[in-house]
């Protein structure tokens, strides 16, 4: 009905986010042409996964060529939490969206489209997320190119500097929710232990980072999410929140 | 430089995330109500972002004590201000000011 307005809206909202998509997309693409990807290549990769911890784990697991079951293994865990948030959204869709729309818009689903899509008022209508990928997207997929071009002529106290801009994105990530949740701050500093561990440990040591990723991932969260639980009834409003915050 | 095998792994991963993003959003029509798999989804991205995050900051520039400083930079403006960008470059600029110094 009101397709055009929701997308105009769409895209208005993307632009903020398409700017910090460019950033770090191109963090992901120096870390591609460091990794021996094409320039090319680093923008297939942008395109066909949209997921920017996705995409460095995806880069490791190719490098390390460690394996299909490995990649899908390393997707499933890394990326569970877009099951979530798709979890999440479907609940905000009308039940009589067509299902065109449906797996149109599930290859769009990131933090960022989460966070707008699920804050918007009442229903959701999927050309609001759409809108806001049509320029995220491109500026997701030209940031990654362009890192992968430039990465190499940066001279190297440079790119050391900006090889450590995605790692800080992900500290980003976990340490807001961790002052405001005593659980997550442990959950956080125990990952981070085991993970410097594992580094040393004999068998955990001679695994490719793909592996113990996904085997520190299900311990750890399995642990947590048995010691404290999180009751599943405030699902939007606790992922929505955190969404605002940031 | 990369085998061509490459694009195999790149379709592997790109049909795992859709999967992962779709089935959701065009199969399941309730919200999830089992705690421990609601717990577990919870958590998941904080002990992901975790593992991935350290030691890997530490040892991803050209020497330990510039790595350190990215690491303890990030951490203190994430904990003032958890703006990504604003904490992506700040440890970037601490490792630069470092390099420098050293």
């Amino acid at each position: 009905m009101d397709k055009n307005k929701n997308y105009l809206q769409g895209i208005k909202d993307g632009i903020p986010i398409a700017m910090g998509y460019f950033a770090v997309a191109f963090t992901l693409g120096i870390a591609a042409k460091n990794m021996g990807m094409t320039i090319a290549q680093s923008g297939l990769m942008s395109f066909m996964l949209h997921a920017s911890a996705g995409q460095f784990a995806a880069m490791t697991v190719i490098a390390e060529q460690a394996g299909y079951i490995a990649m899908i293994g390393a997707m499933f865990v890394i990326n569970i939490r877009y099951f979530l948030m798709s979890c999440a959204l479907s609940q905000k869709l009308n039940p009589n969206t067509p299902l065109w729309q449906r797996m149109l818009m599930s290859y769009f689903v990131t933090d960022e489209i989460f966070g707008i899509s699920v804050s918007v008022k009442g229903e959701l209508n999927p050309f609001y997320p759409l809108g806001a990928m049509s320029v995220g997207s491109p500026a997701w997929l030209i940031g990654t190119m362009l890192g992968a071009a430039v990465g190499n002529i940066l001279p190297l106290s440079l790119s050391s500097a900006f090889g450590v801009a995605l790692y800080g994105m992900f500290i980003a990530v976990v340490i807001p929710p961790s002052r405001e949740s005593k659980t997550i701050a442990i959950v956080v500093l125990v990952s981070m232990a085991a993970s410097a561990l594992s580094t040393v440990l004999p068998v955990l040591n001679t695994m490719s980072s793909g592996t113990k990723i996904i085997i520190l991932t299900l311990i750890i969260a399995s642990a947590a999410a048995i010691i404290r639980p999180v009751q599943p009834e405030s699902l939007l409003s606790k992922e929505a929140c955190e969404d605002v915050r940031q | 430089m990369l085998d061509n095998n490459i694009y195999i792994y790149l379709l592997v991963a790109s049909l795992t995330l859709y999967a992962i993003r779709a089935l959701p959003l065009t199969f399941i029509k309730g919200e999830i109500t089992n705690t421990f798999i609601y717990s577990f989804l919870y958590y998941v991205p904080y002990v992901t972002l975790s593992v991935m995050a350290f030691p890997a900051i530490i040892t991803a520039t050209s020497n330990l004590i510039s790595g350190i400083a990215a690491f303890v930079v990030a951490v203190i403006v994430a904990y003032k201000d958890g703006n990504l960008f604003k904490v992506a470059l700040a440890s970037c600029i601490a490792v630069y000011i470092t390099e420098l110094l050293i």
